[in-house]
């Protein structure tokens, strides 16, 4: 395993109020090496603070993060920035025009790791490597000088990974980083992540909230909902057999192109309030298609969804046939 | 270098007001440097049997009440009003940008000592707490510099905040940590700098608001002592004689001054060009 | 229609003969990369294009009146009253100090379309009609108090309070969730059929598209360069560029091998550019695709491509 994260939590106290807004909530996941996880969800429900916490952003109030068998949540991330993990884990933000500083040229952008945490023997090859990582990830020479301004949101993305692989990391975190461009761009960039994760070795964790794009991706996919993982598990079994409603819900919801009508699974209702929910509610119940009274009664927990190898869901439904809800 | 000067070349010439308040801001600095030795006259030797000379062709500007070249002591005052404008709002800059730029990006307690510090200053009426500071300090130049310094801090100290707060969760931040760059290397390196070219507006007014400010400590007497050439003093003495017809005396070294404001506050948004490499074509 | 933007670089020709017709009670869809003109085209229409927009030729003739040469009085009384849009960020669209019910009730108000004493009773039945739990409740919400898909649908009663007949909706989901997306587009459709109000629907996602409208018009470089029947543009592309669009957008259980990038980007639309703009990127481009004018060939029924070597 290069990240095995246990019971992770994450709270924020209400401003100005009482109580904890429970952003994420007892998540436990593994990454091997090598492999490529996707972690999908509907906004607010928790992935971008995983995102902060894995990456070491962010401190979680509870819960451990291994990294390459190190317990790497118990340092501040303050100090964090100074180990020599740092630079193993890295990350691909959604938004490049935002995530480039704008007083930055490209080659300072893809540099500045370098300088700041690669060895002696990188920081006296600097130009080289730079070169060498741009050129990696598909970015001309002559683009190297130019501000993110004078780059197209493509060539942008491309900067910020170079960036993010200019250190070899192992572990590569991607936030939605095709979700600001274009669909022919889109293609582009998956591509080289593709490729970029077949030729450097690195596991991925592919945060997104396109559902196809997830799939085109991974080989595991978790799905999060109100700061808990309902479901995990191959990400073929889970998009063709999805055990939880939600995960059903989510992927009805997806656009077919022409491909007549479907079914779709309309979720009604507001979503629980995420400031100190009840530990003994189903975080999905009020909303979901198919809760009974059970679900209000107990947290169902992650248990074998049966159809496969490691897979996983958190739902009553699995213990309880649907149609005969008895406790 | 040569991409800056491009740039640079690029800002003045788009925008005529730019090119005017640049136009206007080298002469006021070469005046600065150069003032004394291109001055017709000493300044500060009197010639009774001509005093109070309206403008003639010997005296451009007239003489005053002492029969000093008024065109000459407008001249050579330029250096020391700059020098007064400048030191004081590199000091407030400094100190302000600092002090901001640090509450917002560490909040907590940081933020609420300076917010509060920041509030007591401009609690006070502004022009009277550097008056007393002048006053309680002495009537020198360097403390006619803090005393305006002081109570200019408060203004960039709250806009350095603001624009450092407001970036302080931007992707690039995120990533300059995962960059392995500590905080305090975030902020002055990849937080600070992008909040220069709203502050470059700010300091652009600054400087003609610290002019005035330095011309009026002197015009009530708390500022440079005569028969120093400052332009204050100038003004001040020739209030007195505007009664009586003497015109001269105040109008000439007033408009440096009004011109001199005006150059500063015209130069805000082409400083604001400058330093902002987004507007780099 | 064409649209020109002056801007300091140089003139920017954003829109060049665009034409489309849009049918009472029909869900036309409008579908390009970014920088393809889908935007301007619906501002167009609104008659809110940017002070450096001009208008240089054309006409958008709608319920016989030309919009483009309206007078600013006539587009007033058009506009909200039988022509509306939707935004993209619901959020800023929404006056923020304002609850949502007096939002919605201005609009009433402003056209008279219900007597003052109904007012009441018609912003509670609207925000009914967009699904909106607890009307009476939230009628007294301010934006800030909802959520992106609440303000959505706001956003939506808004729109339709004075019943207009065309609904121009710019990105109507763009970043809400896609079970929130879903649920919009649902609606939309239900008030499109029930209504019989035609809607635009512009985006950039060709599977949101293709799912939610009769007709779509796919834009390149301010040119429409395929408009077709939803169908017959999925079962059979006629343009290099629809194509190659269809090729890039990630399907329901595609692998990554299937996604085909297109090479190249939207030309810079300040520089002489050839009759077919997509000619650069283009894989089938020969030398009389740079002969103008460029072709607008019907290819089938309602089918029209503006290519000269049509797939």
């Amino acid at each position: 395993m290069i990240l095995d994260v246990r019971a992770l939590t994450r709270r924020f106290p209400v401003r100005g109020g009482h109580g904890a807004v429970h952003a994420v909530d007892d998540v436990t996941f593994a990454i091997g090496h090598g492999e490529s996880v996707g972690l999908v969800g509907e906004s607010g429900c928790g992935k971008s603070t995983v995102v902060r916490l894995v990456t070491r952003l962010d401190d979680p109030t509870d819960g451990r993060i291994f990294f390459e068998g190190h317990d790497v949540g118990a340092i501040p991330a303050k100090r964090f920035a100074r180990t020599a993990a740092r630079g193993r884990i890295q990350m691909v933000f959604q938004d490049p025009a935002d995530s480039l500083n704008p007083r930055f040229t490209a080659f300072d952008t893809i540099a500045d790791p370098m300088r700041r945490l690669g060895e002696s023997a990188m920081r006296a090859r600097l130009r080289d490597r730079v070169h060498e990582v741009a050129d990696l990830c598909g970015l001309p020479a002559e683009l190297l000088g130019r501000y993110p301004h004078q780059l197209s949101g493509g060539q942008q993305q491309r900067v910020g990974i170079a960036r993010a692989i200019a250190l070899e990391p192992r572990l590569l975190v991607l936030d939605e980083p095709t979700s600001a461009l274009d669909v022919s761009v889109q293609a582009v960039i998956l591509h080289l992540l593709a490729d970029l994760r077949q030729r450097l070795g690195m596991s991925y964790l592919f945060v997104s909230h396109d559902l196809n794009v997830v799939r085109m991706l991974t080989d595991r996919v978790l799905v999060m909902y109100l700061g808990r993982i309902v479901e995990q598990g191959p990400a073929d079994v889970v998009f063709e057999q999805p055990a939880h409603p939600y995960t059903r819900a989510l992927l009805s919801a997806v656009p077919a192109d022409g491909g007549g009508p479907r079914s779709r699974i309309c979720l009604t209702g507001e979503p629980r309030s995420p400031i100190d929910p009840s530990p003994t509610v189903c975080r999905f119940h009020g909303r979901c298609p198919e809760g009974f009274e059970r679900c209000e009664r107990e947290m169902p927990v992650l248990r074998a969804a049966g159809a496969g190898r490691d897979h996983e869901a958190a739902c009553h439904l699995l213990d309880a046939p649907v149609g005969s809800a008895v406790s | 270098m040569t991409g800056f000067l491009r740039h640079a070349r690029y800002v003045v010439t788009e925008n005529p007001v730019t090119l005017v308040a640049f136009g206007l801001l080298l002469f006021l600095v070469v005046l600065a440097f150069i003032g004394p030795t291109i001055a017709p006259h000493d300044p500060l030797a009197t010639d009774t049997a001509r005093k109070l000379e309206p403008p003639t062709r010997a005296h451009w500007f007239g003489t005053d009440q002492l029969g000093r070249d008024i065109l000459s002591r407008v001249v050579v005052a330029t250096r020391l009003d700059l020098a007064i404008a400048l030191g004081a709002v590199a000091l407030s800059f400094a100190a302000g940008s600092l002090l901001g730029s640090c509450a917002g990006y560490f909040g907590g307690w940081t933020d609420r000592l300076v917010t509060r510090v920041m509030d007591t200053i401009m609690a006070f009426p502004l022009f009277v707490l550097a008056m007393g500071i002048v006053a309680a300090l002495g009537n020198t130049l360097a403390n006619i510099v803090y005393a305006t310094a002081v109570i200019n801090v408060p203004f960039y100290a709250r806009m350095a905040r603001a624009e450092v707060n407001v970036r302080r969760d931007a992707g690039f931040v995120h990533a300059a940590r995962l960059a392995g760059n500590g905080p305090a290397r975030v902020l002055a390196v990849h937080v600070f700098p992008n909040c220069l070219p709203p502050m470059m507006v700010q300091v652009s007014l600054n400087l003609g608001w610290a002019i005035l400010n330095a011309a009026a400590l002197s015009f009530i007497g708390l500022g440079v002592r005569p028969p120093t050439p400052e332009w204050g003093i100038m003004v001040a003495e020739g209030a007195a004689f505007m009664v009586s017809g003497e015109w001269w005396i105040a109008l000439f070294p007033g408009l440096m001054l009004m011109l001199a404001v005006f150059c500063f506050n015209l130069l805000g948004d082409g400083l604001r060009d400058l330093i902002d490499p987004r507007r780099r074509t | 229609m064409c649209v020109e933007f002056r801007t300091r670089h140089g003139v920017v020709r954003a829109l060049e003969e665009v034409r489309f017709i849009v049918r009472r009670g029909e869900t036309v869809g409008i579908v390009g990369e970014s920088g393809s003109g889908k935007s301007v085209t619906a501002y167009a229409l609104m008659g809110i294009l940017d002070p450096a927009a001009r208008v240089t030729d054309g006409r958008a003739v709608f319920g016989g009146l030309d919009l483009l040469h309206a007078s600013r009085q006539e587009l007033e009384a058009y506009r909200g009253r039988e022509l509306a849009m939707i935004f993209q960020s619901p959020r800023t669209a929404l006056n923020p100090i304002r609850t949502v019910g007096r939002q919605i009730e201005d609009v009433l108000l402003r056209h008279q379309t219900v007597p003052r004493a109904k007012v009441r009773d018609r912003v509670i039945e609207l925000l009914t009609l967009v699904q909106i739990p607890d009307p009476e409740r939230r009628a007294r919400a301010y934006p800030f108090e909802m959520s992106g898909g609440m303000c959505q649908r706001v956003m939506i009663a808004l729109a339709i309070a004075a019943s207009p007949s065309l609904l121009v909706a710019d990105e109507p989901t763009t970043g809400l969730d896609v079970t929130t997306q879903a649920a919009i587009l649902d609606l939309l459709d239900e008030l499109a059929r029930t209504t019989g109000m035609a809607t635009v629907l512009i985006s950039h996602d060709l599977g949101l598209i293709a799912e939610r409208c009769d007709r779509i018009v796919v834009m390149h470089a301010g040119h429409v360069v395929e408009e077709a029947p939803a169908r017959a543009m999925f079962a059979g592309p006629r343009h290099p560029y629809t194509a190659r669009l269809l090729a890039s957008t990630p399907r329901v259980g595609a692998k990554l091998a299937e996604l085909v990038p297109i090479p190249g980007g939207v030309p810079d639309l300040r520089a002489e550019l050839p009759p077919c703009r997509y000619r650069a990127r283009c894989e089938r481009a020969v030398a009389e695709c740079d002969e103008p004018p460029l072709p607008r060939t019907q290819v089938a029924p309602g089918h029209l491509v503006a290519c000269r070597r049509p797939l």
